[in-house]
């Protein structure tokens, strides 16, 4: 199953109008909502990910939104982690609500899970051995 | 009559290879299954260890003379200031002192982790002159070879268990219990439970002054009681104290560490620390030390504090167990709230399975403590003048 992550920028003239839907509804893409900022009248980001559907629908369902006059950028942030230095502390499982950083009860060794990382970047900071950054 | 052991017996056992050694971890079944009388027929020591951030700690430096001689009055390594308020060329770098040119993400930590790494540092020092040290200033790179006598004296390692640390506030508090987010979005806590040292002697019987323990994965002692050592604390019916309680300050000769047991650490908006590995043998002397090295984290408390108020006595909302925090959620007024360590159970681990190694190949020998640390009451607060 195809997935992608993007950012989506939302002139103002458009924060108000359901878009996303049309996602759901014309491509049969479904959407996850990983961070959204919307005031109405200003500029809205939006970060989702696609899946559900082939690459094909997701690719169409892009140039839908690009047609709209929805800027579409892929999310090419991701954190990195260097684990050789990682002392296993867990400070880092204290700011990450989706989970993607977790002690591991069995190993008590910290496990990273990509794929539940929102790059919410929380846990750059709260690393006290400042061995997480972001990657561009 | 029950049995009973000896120092001096188990370290004979020691000597001729025939001691048994577990980690607190491994007793803890044993003890369940078999009772204390049949665990002290065939153990002899138990490694207990701990791997948390400990501000309270830095190293001792004596430098050599130069020629000609200098009497440093100011002292810096990286850039990080030293205590140069002693002999000529003595100095005490504290593990959270901030680098002048960088500030926090840079301090006295990450100058002894750089040296037990093997790695040179920049020493500067400035002084007055005298008749007998004329010098004024110098400056030279310095490692571990070329200094005479670098040794960790912490003043307070090894904290009897800490609170666990919550934040009511709307705003996320950076602490040095982490990054507590906000309307008690975590809670933190800082020990390593079942395998904590002084959790395992909750009453200071065979953990005294004198102690030879692992520090920063070399060897070291118990000098004294840590600072805010507070043996009066609350305690359960095990004995075991509900929140921070007996405290150590250790020693050990930096060369013979290793980087993996001592690592600088950055708290986000707080300040340095140094991250520090202690391993504590615990010799099974008679059937009541087997009871106390039983305990488990089910049997271990914490006391839960409101960290959005910033007062010296925070508002307690509670006590949870070990077993509940490494679960990962704790329930506090119906509220539940995810928690995180802060110090590594993967480390302390690591050191207790070391400790056990070094002491079964017969290389590290018991003592047992020339005095007890103090039992009095509990740690004064600093009052102010009234003007």
């Amino acid at each position: 199953m195809a997935k992608r992550r993007v950012v989506l920028t939302f002139p103002p003239e458009l924060t108000e109008k359901p878009i996303t839907y049309h996602l759901v509804k014309d491509y049969d893409l479904a959407i996850n909502i990983l961070r959204a900022k919307i005031t109405p009248g200003e500029e809205g980001k939006l970060v989702l990910e696609l899946s559900n559907g082939s690459a094909e629908m997701i690719e169409k369902g892009l140039d839908f939104l690009v047609k709209q006059g929805v800027g579409v950028e892929a999310v090419s942030r991701e954190i990195f982690l260097t684990e050789e230095e990682c002392i296993h502390c867990g400070a880092c499982t204290a700011v990450c609500q989706p989970g993607a950083l977790q002690v591991d009860p069995e190993t008590a060794r910290l496990r990273f899970d990509k794929e539940r990382c929102i790059v919410c970047e929380l846990c750059v900071p709260a690393c006290p051995l400042g061995i997480i950054k972001v990657l561009f | 009559m029950a049995k009973t052991k000896t120092y001096e017996e188990i370290n004979e056992k020691i000597k001729s290879g025939k001691v048994t050694v577990v980690t607190a971890e491994e007793i803890i079944p044993m003890v369940k299954e078999e009772g204390p009388a049949a665990v002290l027929e065939k153990v002899d020591v138990v490694t207990t260890a701990t791997f948390g951030p400990m501000c309270s700690s830095g190293l001792f430096i004596n430098f050599g003379h130069s020629d000609p001689p200098i009497k440093m009055a100011k002292v810096w390594l990286n850039d990080v200031p030293a205590y140069a308020g002693l002999a000529a060329v003595d100095a005490y770098l504290g593990a959270t002192e901030l680098s002048e040119s960088q500030g926090v993400v840079y301090g006295g930590a990450h100058v002894i982790e750089e040296l037990v790494a093997g790695k040179k540092v920049t020493l500067r020092a400035i002084a007055g002159g005298t008749d007998c040290y004329p010098r004024r200033e110098i400056e030279t790179k310095v490692g571990l070879e070329d200094l005479n006598q670098v040794y960790l004296f912490n003043p307070r390692n090894a904290y009897q268990n800490y609170a666990v640390a919550v934040n009511s506030t709307g705003r996320p508090l950076h602490t040095y219990m982490g990054t507590l987010l906000p309307h008690f979005g975590n809670a933190t806590y800082s020990s390593a439970g079942e395998l904590s040292p002084l959790l395992n002697d909750p009453y200071y019987e065979v953990i005294g002054i004198g102690t030879r323990i692992l520090l920063g994965g070399g060897e070291g002692y118990v000098a004294w009681e840590g600072t805010q050592h507070n043996p009066a604390q609350k305690r359960n019916e095990n004995g075991t104290p509900m929140g921070a309680a007996g405290t150590l300050a250790v020693i050990g000769d930096l060369r013979g560490m290793k980087r993996d047991y001592l690592r600088a650490a950055v708290f986000h908006r707080y300040g340095v620390s140094l991250y520090v590995g202690i391993g504590i043998p615990i010799p099974l002397l008679n059937e009541e030390i087997v009871r106390r090295v039983g305990v488990s984290n089910e049997d271990l408390t914490a006391t839960v504090y409101d960290y959005g108020v910033p007062r010296r006595t925070r508002p307690n909302l509670g006590v949870v167990t070990y077993a509940e925090l490494r679960s990962g959620e704790i329930k506090i007024n119906n509220r539940r709230i995810p928690t995180a360590p802060l110090s590594s159970l993967y480390k302390a681990k690591q050191i207790a399975a070391e400790l056990k190694e070094r002491i079964i190949n017969g290389r590290f020998l018991l003592t047992a403590p020339v005095a007890k640390l103090p039992f009095r009451d509990g740690v004064k607060p600093l009052r102010e003048e009234v003007k």
